[in-house]
């Protein structure tokens, strides 16, 4: 019963601090000078980036550590923390790309920072597809950590490379140049998805090790453990 | 896993592993044969797909050289691997006392030579097929190709060493080695296009700085992951 009321309690505390930070952000917070209402889109677009990139260097984390310490928790917890990155990650990309019609006049243009989110997704789409492509557990952990390092390792090369080879770089908001009235909506539906993205990341633990316990047919079985391996 | 004599013992088992690969491929010469068709039809076909545009293709020739060498490259990697999946190779090097990391650096160092062999060949073809002249000279255009090369086979190693032994194997090396390939095939292709059309900015010399750190990045990561991909 604890495992259901920590994810209740995160729940509820992502659903108020989501309806504050929308009311603020759509109601309370003034239009954009420039960009007019089309700018609100920020109060969601951001915090899902940001929450894209924590994940992802959580699963980052995970896999360094079960290459030093193999455990099922950190798989389990590395599958989670991926798969729910890619979600945020993607749908940062769609609400950027809902925001460019309007304000660029295109959907998707080949802006650094598109591309590299872009090649991003495409990497950890490459690594989820490998962990529903091994089907011996012990081996699915160790090979998804290795291209979890690689993949992770790539970020900033592509990051850097693509923002040398052409720096049309679009003019990036800093807090600074941001009216207070906007900065506080924005930590407020941070930290709300902060609060709902680690519901799910929890809830998706708690089933990755629950299907690890079924694939390996021991209840608190370690990959140093024995167990029947089907014939390759 | 000896230590002291380790060093050494890591280049003579390399060297003889690799002697081994060349061997094999020499005898066959199945690979290399199916490797060049294969880009030369590559090649063609782009300027199929592009219409008998003149300029254009020569504006962009680097750029299809590198696409022809990466589609090849992933049916050399996969083939690299086959031959040890055949009669269980790869379980036999493993009980010789090889070390780990010298099969990865024979692998890597196989399939990148094997690489360049092809690059060697299909520059003469691309410069008749799209009328380029080489401008900067035979050594710049040699060291694109071998940083290029080193730089495809180093993590395509890794990822088809894994592939080949997960299911949809042919899916899954590509999904997961185009992404991160990306900032070598960038790097590639601008300077073989440089090369190619001549450096009036003197931007070359940056591009093979990229392209080394690309290939000093994966090729320590391989040598350090990979002996955890192949441990049964």
């Amino acid at each position: 019963m604890g495992k259901s009321k920590t994810v209740w309690v995160l729940g509820a505390l992502a659903a108020v601090l989501l309806v504050v930070g929308h009311y603020l952000g759509l109601a309370w917070a003034p239009p954009d000078r420039e960009m007019g209402d089309v700018q609100r889109i920020m109060y969601v677009h951001v915090p899902l980036q940001w929450m894209a990139c924590l994940l992802l260097t959580l699963n980052f984390g995970c896999a360094l550590a079960y290459l030093f310490k193999a455990s099922w928790r950190t798989d389990a917890l590395a599958e989670a923390s991926a798969e729910v990155g890619l979600v945020c990650a993607t749908l940062g990309l769609v609400t950027g790309s809902i925001w460019g019609k309007p304000t660029w006049g295109v959907y998707w243009s080949w802006d650094p920072r598109l591309t590299a989110e872009a090649i991003m997704i495409v990497t950890y789409t490459g690594y989820l597809a490998l962990r529903r492509f091994v089907e011996d557990p012990e081996r699915r952990a160790v090979w998804s950590a290795v291209v979890g390092i690689i993949g992770f390792v790539n970020l900033p090369i592509v990051w850097f490379s693509v923002r040398w080879w052409r720096s049309l770089h679009q003019v990036q908001s800093s807090p600074r140049t941001v009216d207070p009235q906007m900065v506080l909506p924005l930590r407020v539906n941070a930290f709300g998805f902060l609060a709902l993205v680690c519901a799910f990341v929890l809830i998706r633990y708690w089933i990755a090790l629950r299907e690890r316990e079924a694939e390996v047919a021991l209840p608190d079985a370690l990959p140093s453990a024995p167990h029947p391996r089907e014939v390759a | 896993m000896s230590a002291p004599r380790q060093g050494v013992g890591l280049a003579r088992t390399t060297l003889a592993l690799l002697g081994k690969d060349l061997l094999i491929e020499w005898r066959t010469r199945a690979r290399l044969n199916a490797l060049v068709f294969f880009s030369l039809a590559t090649l063609l076909l782009f300027s199929f797909a592009l219409g008998p545009d003149t300029r254009l293709l020569e504006r962009n020739a680097g750029g299809y050289l590198w696409l022809a060498i990466l589609f090849a490259s992933v049916l050399a990697l996969g083939e690299s691997f086959r031959v040890e999946q055949e009669n269980a190779c790869l379980d036999g090097l493993r009980l010789t006392p090889a070390d780990a990391r010298a099969i990865f650096l024979s692998k890597a160092l196989g399939n990148g030579l094997l690489l360049v062999v092809l690059g060697v060949l299909l520059v003469p073809v691309m410069a008749a097929l799209y009328g380029v002249k080489i401008t900067l000279g035979l050594l710049p255009l040699g060291l694109t190709l071998l940083l290029g090369c080193m730089g495809l086979s180093a993590p395509g190693t890794v990822y088809a060493s894994i592939a080949s032994n997960a299911r949809a194997r042919d899916v899954l090396l590509p999904l997961l080695l185009f992404p991160l390939i990306i900032p070598a095939l960038l790097a590639a292709a601008k300077a073989t296009n440089l090369v190619l059309q001549g450096d009036p900015m003197n931007q070359l010399s940056s591009w093979l700085k990229l392209l080394a750190g690309f290939n000093l990045i994966y090729w320590s990561l391989g040598f350090v992951l990979f002996p955890r991909v192949i441990e049964d």
